[in-house]
């Protein structure tokens, strides 16, 4: 055991001399388990966190991010890949739980891993290589330099001798790490850049694979949760005697302002939960949709104590203008609705606490978890499941965690806590509503000379993203923001914020290149000319980069052509966010007020593709996501209560609705960047321009759907 | 089976019926079931949906869970060959049926619509495909070679949150020219 003690420790190190020279932060050389050391096995090369390769020439890669149908779990380990010098497809590649001795940013949010990973996940990669570069080299015992790598071999030029990377791995462990490591021209990439499928296809598609609502432990129950069924009503007293009639359920808790019914299955806990008698009592006011409504038509007639950004004089801008376009936008509340509902395993003893599950932002939840059970930060593990059924945002929060945490502590049981499409639809955190009232002033020289903003969302301090386009690209500009306040719990949806103003900026857009007749993209690329050569104050994006995208679309949809043939009609929207740069041209009709979309075209620059087949998918399915919301989403509330309870309410889009999509990218050599969002936002507005474009009605909230009926009743 | 229940009702009347149901709705019985060409026998209450069954009772986990109302496609399983919605399925009316689930579909996984949805890189989250499969496997049953329109009819009942219908059109395309049912 003491040799084994001893030979895990010196992989310890090496892994600590590869983070001290600076290419993997955050890790430390002794964990807060030390008896980790003893359980590495001394054959295995482990030359940091993210590799491992046995005597047999097993190829493991972890995937430390958390995979909810963003492409991570596949794209991130082709980095370590291409560096270490291995075939694709021989590499095993493997979940990994929180930890944050090991790696740093597991978060699935803010289309971050991407950026976040590229040079850290590929200087693994080399370093590992470089190891085994060097153990090969000694063993020869030739130079370094005459050696290469190709295909999980070395290889000496020289005499053409070879040993693979498993036969090498017991005499890699003993190389000390190189404190710098020389990165692959991308010229001579064989993975980056390549079209590499979803990793975990074979095992999605024979039900293999376990999401977290797939958690099975020995002496497991399942919970189903009764929660207060309004935003403003709290648990007053309960009667479980009829629940735990019900055969199968083992145990009733209260937690807080909810009853949990264990059972040993779930359709057991369901059926207890009904049998539960329930006391709720108003806890304040139950707010419904309207009382939003109407408290948020009224903060954007004024400005907010502060502006969010002022350039130049918009006052004076404004009493000087010949015209004053102006434009009230309304947003709806959304659920993130993710197909897999909510669900935690959490096992919670005395002294320590296993959770495992679907999480998007598992360090944030540790935290939360930890002071939630009163328990140490270290006797708190986080398991993150091989996959999810998508997050768009909702888990990040970790109510459900806690909530999965607190009801295994009060059962003394372990405990998959399963949320019913219901509970998640009345959950809360969702994308909170909205409204966005716009002026532009249009000057006596028929410029465009000012725009004003007054944004109010649901409990946000600031319901716009100040410094989008057109900021910077006019001498006047101000945003201002007010906060309405609600018991309806918010959280991030899907590029949060962006997701809607996208829409209401280039709608408005649209509106003013059609009071100056010019035409959308024409007047759009204007503006950037205008950005590029001014100082109009903060200047987030590239206009040049920029400007590319917009005119890749346009090439692509044949913009200016063919408008209205066959009753298609075309819109335009584009919009930065998250470094990437998005463009689109939809084409719709629309016949006795239903719109239909028949293709759309999107140009991306994202900077250097990673895997262009998961890129296309993300900024494929930011469309679906993007069109289905604006056309359908809407989440409505009566005296605190969610109207639209399941999908038999609230419409999802479906295969009849998906239309053509075509993607094609710039080809950049800059940073490359995440694609989970930036696909989303400006498809409302491509959409909106071309329903106008096709009925002259300006669409002024969403879902189109309803607000197209709407105006077609006036 | 018979049910001793039900046949008690007729003598009884009206009130001893409702008291009778209701003892009924939380009975245990038990249920001899085919899946995948296995037998089962499972006691569980009549009213417990099949897809619970396959999950938690026979750990026939592919079959997911995303609606409970039959309104998202999640849970399809083939019952004598038709796609339906497990989870609105009382196990108590699955009888002899054989149920397939997509564990069942192909021994290796080489159905020719696993083998599409693999070459066209369907999945993302990954979470909803088992039930598209399966219910692109009795689509191409029936219907051999599929135009769009029947694909968007025959898969309309599906939500993929993340939004792969372009590729889910491309892959059924491609498994029925690989022979569709295997």
């Amino acid at each position: 055991m003491s040799q084994s003690t001893n030979v895990s420790r010196r992989f310890f190190l090496k892994t600590s001399a590869v983070t001290g020279g600076g290419l993997l932060l955050g890790f430390h050389v002794m964990g807060k388990n030390p008896e980790n050391l003893q359980l590495a096995d001394p054959a295995i090369f482990e030359p940091n966190a993210f590799v491992k390769i046995s005597p047999e020439g097993l190829i493991t890669i972890m995937a430390p991010n958390p995979e909810v149908g963003q492409g991570v779990k596949t794209s991130l380990p082709m980095l370590v890949a291409e560096e270490l010098d291995v075939e694709w497809e021989k590499v095993n590649v493997e979940q990994a739980p929180l930890d944050t001795n090991k790696y740093k940013r597991q978060v699935a949010g803010g289309s971050g891993s991407t950026p976040n990973s590229w040079d850290s996940f590929r200087k693994a990669g080399a370093s590992a290589r470089y190891m085994l570069l060097s153990a090969a080299a000694s063993k020869w015992g030739v130079n370094m330099e005459h050696c290469r790598t190709e295909n999980g071999m070395v290889i000496h030029e020289a005499t053409g001798k070879k040993l693979s990377y498993g036969e090498l791995a017991a005499d890699a462990a003993t190389v000390k790490p190189p404190d710098e490591v020389t990165l692959k021209n991308p010229r001579h990439y064989k993975i980056i850049g390549t079209r590499i499928r979803n990793v975990d296809s074979p095992k999605i598609v024979t039900g293999k694979v376990a999401f977290g609502i797939d958690t099975r432990r020995p002496g497991m129950l399942y919970a189903m949760v009764a929660r207060p069924p309004a935003f403003g009503k709290k648990l007053a007293s309960f009667d479980d005697t009829k629940a735990r009639e019900v055969p199968g359920v083992k145990n009733v808790v209260r937690v807080g302002d909810k009853v949990a019914v264990l059972a040993t299955t779930t359709w057991e806990a369901k059926k207890g939960r009904e049998a539960l008698i329930l006391n709720w009592e108003d806890d304040g006011k139950l707010e419904s949709t309207s009382d939003h409504q109407t408290a948020m038509s009224g903060f954007i007639q004024n400005t907010s104590a502060k502006p969010v950004r002022t350039d130049g004089d918009v006052e004076a801008a404004f009493s000087s203008a010949k015209k004053v376009l102006e434009a009230t936008f309304e947003a709806p509340w959304l659920p993130h609705a993710p197909l897999e509902p909510m669900n935690f395993f959490a096992d919670v003893r005395e002294d320590r606490a296993e959770l495992f599950g679907p999480s998007q932002a598992p360090e944030r939840a540790w935290q939360d978890v930890a002071e939630a059970l009163q328990l140490p930060k270290d006797k708190v593990t986080i398991g993150l499941s091989p996959r999810m059924g998508g997050g768009f945002g909702r888990r990040l929060m970790s109510d459900f965690m806690t909530e999965a945490a607190l009801i295994s502590k009060a059962a003394a049981s372990p405990v998959l806590v399963i949320w019913t499409r219901e509970d998640d639809m009345q959950g809360g955190h969702y994308r909170p509503t909205g409204m966005y009232r716009y002026r532009a002033a249009i000057d006596k020289f028929g410029r465009f000379s000012a725009w004003h903003l007054i944004a109010s969302a649901a409990n946000q301090d600031n319901a716009a993203r100040e410094n989008n386009f057109p900021a910077g690209a006019i001498p006047n500009f101000r945003v201002d923001s007010h906060r309405l306040q609600s018991k309806i719990t918010i959280g991030p949806w899907r590029a949060p914020v962006h997701n809607f103003i996208a829409y209401t900026e280039e709608t408005f857009l649209d509106e003013i290149a059609q009071e100056l007749g010019k035409d959308p993209v024409e007047f759009r690329l204007e503006l950037l000319d205008q950005a590029e050569r001014n100082d109009f104050g903060k200047k987030i994006y590239n206009p040049r980069r920029f400007k590319a995208v917009m005119q890749k679309a346009a090439d692509m949809a044949q913009w200016g052509k063919n408008q209205g043939v066959n009753g298609i009609y075309k819109g335009f929207g584009a919009h930065y966010s998250f470094n990437t740069y998005v463009a689109q041209v939809a084409e719709v009709s629309v016949q006795d007020g239903k719109i239909r979309v028949h293709k759309v075209h999107c140009a991306v620059d994202c900077g250097r593709l990673m895997n262009p087949l998961g890129a296309e998918q993300q900024i494929e399915g930011g469309i679906m996501d993007g069109l289905g919301h604006a056309l359908y989403g809407e989440l409505t509330f009566e005296n605190g209560t969610v109207k639209q309870k399941n999908f038999n309410a609230y419409k999802m889009m479906r295969i009849n609705d998906a239309p053509e999509i075509d993607v094609q990218f710039i080809e950049s050599t800059e940073h490359p960047q995440g694609l989970g969002e930036p696909g989303l936002p400006p498809i409302g507005a491509a959409l909106s321009n071309a329903i106008y474009a096709a009925t002259g009605k300006r669409l002024r909230k969403q879902p189109f759907a309803l607000a197209i009926k709407e105006l077609d009743k006036i | 089976m018979t049910n001793p229940a039900k046949s008690r009702i007729c003598h009884f009347g009206e009130s001893f019926k409702i008291l009778t149901s209701h003892l009924k709705r939380f009975q245990m019985a038990n249920f001899n079931l085919k899946v995948n060409g296995q037998s089962y026998s499972v006691d569980v209450m009549p009213d417990t949906p099949l897809l619970w069954v396959l999950r938690d009772s026979l750990g026939l986990t592919g079959t997911k869970f995303g609606c409970g109302i039959a309104q998202c496609g999640a849970c399809t399983v083939h019952l004598n060959g038709t796609a339906i919605r497990s989870c609105t399925l009382p196990v108590s009316a699955v009888g002899n049926k054989d149920v397939v689930t997509i564990e069942g579909l192909s021994e290796t996984g080489n159905h020719p619509v696993q083998q599409a949805w693999i070459e066209e890189d369907v999945a993302q989250c990954g979470y909803c495909q088992a039930g598209q499969i399966m219910t692109a496997a009795a689509l191409l049953t029936k219907t051999p070679a599929p135009t769009d329109a029947q694909i968007d009819a025959a898969m309309s009942g599906h939500i993929c949150r993340c939004g792969t219908y372009k590729r889910i059109r491309k892959a059924v395309h491609l498994a029925a020219k690989k022979g569709g049912k295997s």
